[in-house]
């Protein structure tokens, strides 16, 4: 039946249009908050720059305790594994490159001998861990969207608990770096145990320069130990901060792309469309024009037509 | 002489001025206040309050219930999680805090949370009443 086609095809398109303004709608929101959460890790920057720099200080004092955050084990038995997923999908291949990344480390760590512990941050994560069987030590949700300094506190505590009663032995911290809009980088990270004062101090920027001869209170060792804690909730904020960004420049090229996919669908579809709409009109005139001539070869056999407005 | 002061949470740098003086309390070392030129310094602070004491007399007190200070030339930068300046401050949360924390430690003494809590509602009334 001729429009049949025509018919189904217009169903798409209009199908096709609405996941465009979906698409198109999705992208724009992660757009603002990219922005927001780039604010937000920019704003974070001073006071794990300062606590750093505090590091730095205590390092040039030659200061080193024994905090249980720093002890290095003498047998890995455990590994610890942190990884930040978000709770939403259509963010593109952002939580699949850093389940990834993930599993690698737990592969990693039996290759050693050794057990793993998933410590997981968003639902996507989680999924993907349960559905295979893994076990799962923590799961927190709610968080990765936009990160509060309690909920990396809280995480940081959990991980910070497990390594100090030795139940880990080592924590490796997977996460997405934003490195600008258009680039991210799955990274993995040693989380715990802590460096030494030495190493983390060069790892910052070496702000501080030569400040000779600081005074500490209670002692350089309190305030080292106060610290440390500290510096290990910054740095699970920060990653969470960074992921955050990540995660949502992700979503908006993901959205980008779906919504360029449906421009170029709906093109495609109505070219179709214009197509079987002009082949059915074809078919009609044919069909018209073969039924006169039908009629027509008739006529000639009969007599010639009655005029217009004739009575009979 | 004055000095930059700086209070800078994971969250931002929550207050930032000029002062002629910073009083904060550090742990196990008592009340201390700097001045410009102050030697370097790097201290953990008490549950207490801060003072800033501004060039022209007034002065902003700052609820810090945990966190660091650090002083290097003209420059004093408290690093802390948990801060409020006095404005901040919810007076009758902190006082319902105050009544659930003494309750706590009357039925059982030994309660660190709740001590600590009862610290902590201390301070806010303290920084809030020295705003009015």
């Amino acid at each position: 039946m001729a429009g049949g086609r025509e018919r189904v095809l217009r169903r798409r398109i209009t199908s096709v249009q609405k996941t465009k303004k979906i698409t198109r709608a999705m992208e724009l929101i992660a757009a603002t908050r990219v922005m927001k959460a780039q604010q937000r890790a920019r704003a974070s920057a001073p006071y794990s720059r300062q606590i750093t720099q505090v590091i730095e200080n205590l390092a040039a004092a030659g200061t080193e305790v024994d905090h249980p955050l720093l002890r290095e084990a003498d047998k890995v038995e455990r590994v610890g594994v942190v990884l930040i997923t978000s709770d939403r999908g259509l963010a593109g291949p952002y939580n699949s490159a850093i389940i990834r990344a993930a599993e690698r480390q737990v592969q990693n760590a039996r290759a050693e001998g050794a057990d793993y512990a998933l410590i997981i941050i968003g639902k996507k994560g989680r999924d993907y861990f349960r559905f295979r069987n893994y076990r799962i030590d923590s799961f927190t949700e709610g968080i990765s969207d936009n990160p509060t300094y309690e909920d990396a506190k809280a995480v940081a505590d959990t991980v910070a608990n497990l390594f100090e009663s030795g139940e880990i032995d080592r924590v490796e911290l997977v996460y997405t770096e934003f490195i600008s809009i258009g680039s991210q980088k799955v990274v993995v990270r040693r989380f715990l145990p802590l460096e030494s004062t030495e190493v983390m101090a060069e790892e910052g920027h070496g702000e501080a320069g030569a400040v000779a001869s600081f005074e500490f209170e209670p002692s350089p060792e309190a305030v080292l130990e106060a610290l440390l804690p500290r510096y290990v909730e910054a740095r699970l904020f920060g990653a969470l901060l960074e992921s955050a960004a990540s995660e949502h420049a992700s979503r908006q090229r993901a959205m980008k792309a779906a919504t360029d996919n449906a421009e170029d669908m709906i093109v495609k579809l109505s070219r179709e469309m214009n197509q079987a709409r002009q082949d059915a009109i074809t078919t009609e005139i044919m069909e018209i024009v073969g039924g006169a001539e039908a009629l027509g070869s008739d006529d000639d056999t009969t007599d010639s037509p009655v005029p217009a407005g004739a009575t009979t | 002489m004055t000095f930059q002061v700086e209070l800078v949470s994971p969250e931002g740098i929550a207050y930032s001025g000029e002062a002629e003086m910073v009083i904060a309390r550090t742990v196990g070392g008592g009340e201390i206040a700097f001045q410009p030129g102050h030697v370097p310094f790097i201290g953990v602070l008490a549950v207490w309050s801060v003072d800033v004491v501004h060039p022209g007399g007034g002065r902003d007190t700052l609820a810090v219930h945990r966190g660091f200070v650090q002083v290097v030339g003209t420059k004093v930068s408290i690093l802390s999680d948990v801060s409020e300046a006095s404005g901040e401050i919810d007076v009758d949360r902190a006082r319902a805090a105050r009544e659930v924390a003494e309750a706590a430690l009357a039925a059982d003494k030994d309660d660190v949370a709740a001590a600590e809590a009862l610290a902590r509602a201390d301070v806010r009334l303290t920084v809030a009443s020295a705003e009015a």
